[in-house]
């Protein structure tokens, strides 16, 4: 997920860049927050405990008889001291300053912020999964293993791409996987293709992890009706190209109806097909990666399959590949030999792509819900987040037109241009208004091809009250004073912080007063 | 269904609202040829009661720590976990909100990652510390690349052969591809020797990359080898073991460049390998070089003190293929993780701690060393974790610790390490009873 900031913007990134570090904002009493709680190091005591540890039961030899006096700390890192009830209250106050899946609404285009089953917490928590070491032996781990291995089958199937790594942390990480999987296959061929193609409506990881692969960046113009233009992807495309990366359905909700032709268009030349499966949740068991004409992929399993986000993290980022690229993927996946399950590196692998074998908390909550579903639960959950979206885009078309497409998949992209024109209200402007009314507000000014952007992604998740009234703000909101806008929000803990003035002084980290 | 709760009444006066007939007809932009034209062939549903039977069954089929005494290592660990930790990341404010994008919608977790960088910053002696990356290998993958821009030297990446074997296999993947040679220092005595790092490092290296304690558990020369990359103008990258500088000297003292680690020690679960938690701290210099999210103070409108995400000009989303990372989604919830752990643990809890693991350690090489046929492998100084030599082979050994109901290793020649040895890592939890025990058991 790729989101712009509120204010922040290539162009005056440039200026920033060029002011030097770094005074950290002077702390001053009126700079408090009245309504923020204090910082965890405001409320250190010295002597203060919290965690306690046994007495040692060893011999108590000096401990510079054990190491070095030259490797030895003088004190300890000055961490806070507080005691534990200290600890719950600030850390459960601060959970109140957020908003989440749990307490409110939270459109968050492209993020896909469904309800995060209970379930899945405590079934991850069980011992024998939680507490597994990476380096156990598989005869220990085989009940682990058969797990995992299932969630390589479900994974493959749901793509229609058989060959699955479970590796990669995140959906960036796939992708990065992925160009050097196909890499490692060109190499193999000795083919030298040097370019990666991709829209300009996709998310900023897809340039970043192409670049990192070290290829070359080829970033295609933006069509009239928000597709890919097929001419223009054809001028691009000759026997330097290797990959072309596709979100699909893309960043604006649409289908790419020409999928197929654009994969053909690619294997014409000898390239690749990469999707970004950012946006999976429009099409399990619609269609698939495999079958429209995609030769890699990879999965957010936070997203999709409800990880749950965690404030930013732990993702987990799946790829699955056709069959002849199976043998380049990261090692090492899981192989089933009659009912015994083992570690394997595929033969012409591209290596390790993080330490141990994946994150593999998050794997298994996407597995509880993959079992939870079903064939039709699947089917089911992309036909309700695509209703959802079709019902919400319907309620606000008028107010906030959509400019591209009679339908939405499981998205949209409402633009507030109009009523910028009108009355000077922006998309920040009624992002902020939202939260104020206890909604979090949708991804705004991405993508960059629609003006003002607001991109809305409900969910299956959410009932139509819940859209209902999400769309009812919305009108009350631009009938408001712009002003209460421009202003907005009125109601959080603090409203449109400075971020021109943290960049350009970033202060990082806590600087106690005394120093 | 589970989790769908629209009713037919409602689906009709949605599908009305939008002027289609049915719910197929919203999926007419998706060619009919590519559709599937089957169920998924995926297991049927499961109730939640039919879940947790099977899930019940297959764990049970798993040896975890809580059925196997833990001496494993090799860079995860079994220490306690207060639980005070799981109840704050337990709360479904903070697990289930995303990246603080917005800002006065996110105040919570943005504090607690400043909080998070603050601590870390503490804990390491640097300056600058971000938000989190993956877990240790790509931490220092990415180390490596923020060496390559700072240093605009492309000839070569030094690793210590000490290193981490995974991690040095993150490196190859991470940036095998580029032009710059990875060349590896050999560590035949369980650490580098200064003198032949310094043979190798010239005025086309990038970075030098040590792991302290390293990977057979043995303290390396930091300081100097920190010294002989800032002498050839190279970036000194050291990764280290958190709960380690509860006793050692933290890296910003002796000098070095760039921290990373594997934040697992601080509160985090094994889960088999992840998610863990990737840490970087650095000099203040390397700031706007720095991949991930970091997150500073402000003022809002109002003048009031709070948190953004900052210098977001470096990142995939704004710079897109000029980006320092193509991170986006980093480990926020384990990064909470680890702020209430260390902040639970304290200064003086975390010396204890890691001197806990040193004596358990040293009493457990004791111990296993006198055993008929094993040796500790390297005479060198170690903090919780060394490395053992056998003459049986190794294999037997595991099984015959296993039969006793304790977990060693792993054994290294497999990840490329000296043949006929294993680590032994020992954590605050192991008690002198289990470490007789084994030795015992090994006997």
């Amino acid at each position: 997920m790729s989101v712009p900031p509120a204010t922040i913007t290539a162009d005056s990134v440039t200026r920033i860049d060029a002011v030097e570090p770094s005074v950290p904002p002077e702390r001053t009493p009126s700079m408090r927050n009245p309504v923020a709680t204090q910082s965890i190091f405001d409320l250190a005591v010295p002597g203060r405990r919290s965690m306690l540890f046994p007495p040692s039961d060893v011999p108590d030899s000096p401990l510079d008889e054990l190491l070095p006096a030259d490797q030895l700390a003088g004190s300890p890192p000055a961490l806070p001291e507080v005691a534990e009830p200290d600890i719950v209250r600030h850390f459960v106050n601060l959970s109140t300053l957020n908003m989440s899946v749990d307490t409110h609404f939270y459109p968050l285009g492209s993020c896909t912020m469904k309800y995060n089953p209970k379930r899945h917490e405590r079934l991850a928590k069980l011992p024998g999964l939680v507490d597994v070491h990476p380096y156990q032996t598989p005869e220990d781990s085989q009940g682990l293993l058969s797990v995992l291995y299932e969630m390589q089958e479900m994974l493959g199937e749901i793509a229609g791409l058989p060959a699955v790594s479970l590796q990669p942390a995140a959906g960036a990480q796939g992708e990065f996987t992925a160009l050097l999987v196909a890499a490692a296959y060109f190499r193999d061929r000795g083919e030298n293709r040097t370019k990666v193609l991709f829209p300009s409506s996709a998310h900023g990881t897809n340039p970043a992890s192409a670049a990192l692969a070290g290829f070359e960046t080829v970033q295609l113009g933006a069509s009239a009706d928000g597709l890919v233009d097929l001419d223009e992807l054809a001028s691009h495309l000759d026997d330097q190209t290797a990959v072309f990366m596709i979100t699909n359905p893309n960043t604006l909700g649409l289908f790419e109806k020409d999928v197929a032709r654009i994969s053909q268009l690619l294997h014409d030349v000898g390239g690749l097909v990469y999707i970004d499966g950012a946006n999976m949740n429009a099409v399990l068991g619609i269609t698939r990666p495999g079958d429209f004409g995609g030769d890699m992929m990879h999965y957010n399993v936070h997203k999709t399959f409800t990880g749950p986000h965690g404030g930013g993290g732990p993702g987990s980022g799946p790829i699955a590949v056709r069959d002849f690229l199976g043998d380049y993927l990261p090692g090492p996946v899981i192989t089933r030999n009659g009912d015994t399950f083992e570690l394997a590196t595929p033969p012409k692998s591209v290596g390790r792509m993080r330490t141990f074998f994946g994150n593999v908390g998050i794997l298994l909550r996407g597995y509880f819900y993959l079992r939870t579903l079903g064939p039709d639960g699947l089917k089911a959950v992309s036909e309700n987040a695509v209703l959802n979206a079709n019902y919400l885009r319907v309620l606000l078309n008028d107010v906030l037109p959509v400019k591209h497409g009679d339908l939405c998949m499981h998205e949209f992209v409402s633009s507030a241009a109009p009523v910028k024109k009108e009355r000077g209200v922006t998309a920040m402007d009624v992002a902020k208004r939202l939260l104020d009314h206890g909604f979090h507000a949708p991804t705004v000014y991405f993508p960059l091809v629609v003006p003002e952007a607001m991109m809305m992604e409900p969910t299956e998740t959410e009932s139509k009250a819940t859209l209902d009234a999400f769309a009812a703000a919305i009108r009350s909101i631009l009938e408001e004073d712009p002003e209460v806008l421009h202003t907005a929000p009125h109601g959080t803990p603090v409203s449109r912080p400075d971020e021109v003035a943290a960049a350009r002084k970033p202060s990082l980290r806590f600087c106690r007063p005394d120093r | 269904m589970t989790y769908l709760f629209t009713t037919a009444d409602e689906r009709r006066e949605m599908l009305d609202t939008i002027g289609v007939e049915s719910v197929d007809a919203l999926f007419e932009t998706v060619p009919a040829e590519l559709r599937l034209d089957r169920p998924l062939d995926v297991p049927p549903a499961l109730t939640e009661m039919e879940l947790e039977s099977l899930v019940t069954e297959r764990a049970g089929r798993t040896k975890g720590v809580s059925s196997q005494t833990c001496f494993l290592g090799g860079g995860a660990y079994d220490h306690f976990v207060p639980a005070v930790v799981d109840e704050i990341a337990g709360r479904g404010e903070f697990y289930t909100a995303y990246t603080p994008y917005q800002a006065e919608a996110s105040q919570g977790s943005l504090q607690v990652f400043f909080e998070f960088q603050s601590l870390i910053c503490e804990l390491t002696g640097m300056e600058v510390a971000n938000a989190s990356l993956y877990e240790g290998g790509t931490a220092v993958s990415e180390a490596v690349f923020l060496a390559v821009r700072a240093t605009r030297r492309h000839g070569k990446i030094v690793l210590l052969g000490s290193v981490h074997p995974e991690y040095r296999q993150v490196v190859d993947a991470y940036a095998g591809h580029l032009e710059t040679e990875i060349v590896t220092v050999d560590c035949p005595d369980g650490v580098a020797d200064p003198e032949a790092v310094r043979a190798v490092v010239d005025d086309t290296t990038a970075c030098v990359v040590v792991q302290h304690p390293n990977f057979l558990g043995c303290l390396e020369d930091v300081e100097s080898i920190c010294q002989i990359a800032r002498d050839a103008g190279a970036v000194s990258i050291v990764s280290v073991d958190p709960i380690s500088l509860g006793v050692l000297r933290r890296p910003g003292d002796y000098g070095a460049d760039v921290v990373v680690a594997e934040g697992q020690p601080l509160g985090v679960p094994l889960q088999y390998g992840g998610p863990y938690l990737g840490l970087m701290a650095c000099r203040t210099e390397f700031m706007r070089k720095m991949p991930g999210r970091l997150i500073g103070e402000t003022v809002d409108r109002e003048g009031r003190h709070c948190y953004v995400l900052n210098l977001q000009a470096r990142e995939q989303h704004i710079r897109r293929d000029k980006a320092t990372s193509n991170i986006c989604t980093n480990q926020g919830l384990i990064a909470l993780r680890a702020t209430v752990y260390l902040t639970s643990l304290g200064p003086h809890g975390i010396r204890e701690a890691a001197e806990l693991c040193t004596r358990k350690a040293h009493y457990a090489a004791d111990k296993l060393g006198a055993v008929d046929g094993l040796s500790v492998a390297y005479d060198k100084p170690f903090f919780k974790e060394f490395t053992v030599r056998s003459e049986r082979p190794v294999g037997e050994v595991v099984a015959a610790a296993r039969a006793a109901g304790f977990g060693i290793g792993p054994e290294l020649a497999p990840l490329g390490g000296p043949e006929n040895t294993f680590l032994v890592a020992v954590t605050e939890k192991r008690t002198k009873d289990e470490i007789d025990r084994l030795a015992t058991a090994l006997a």
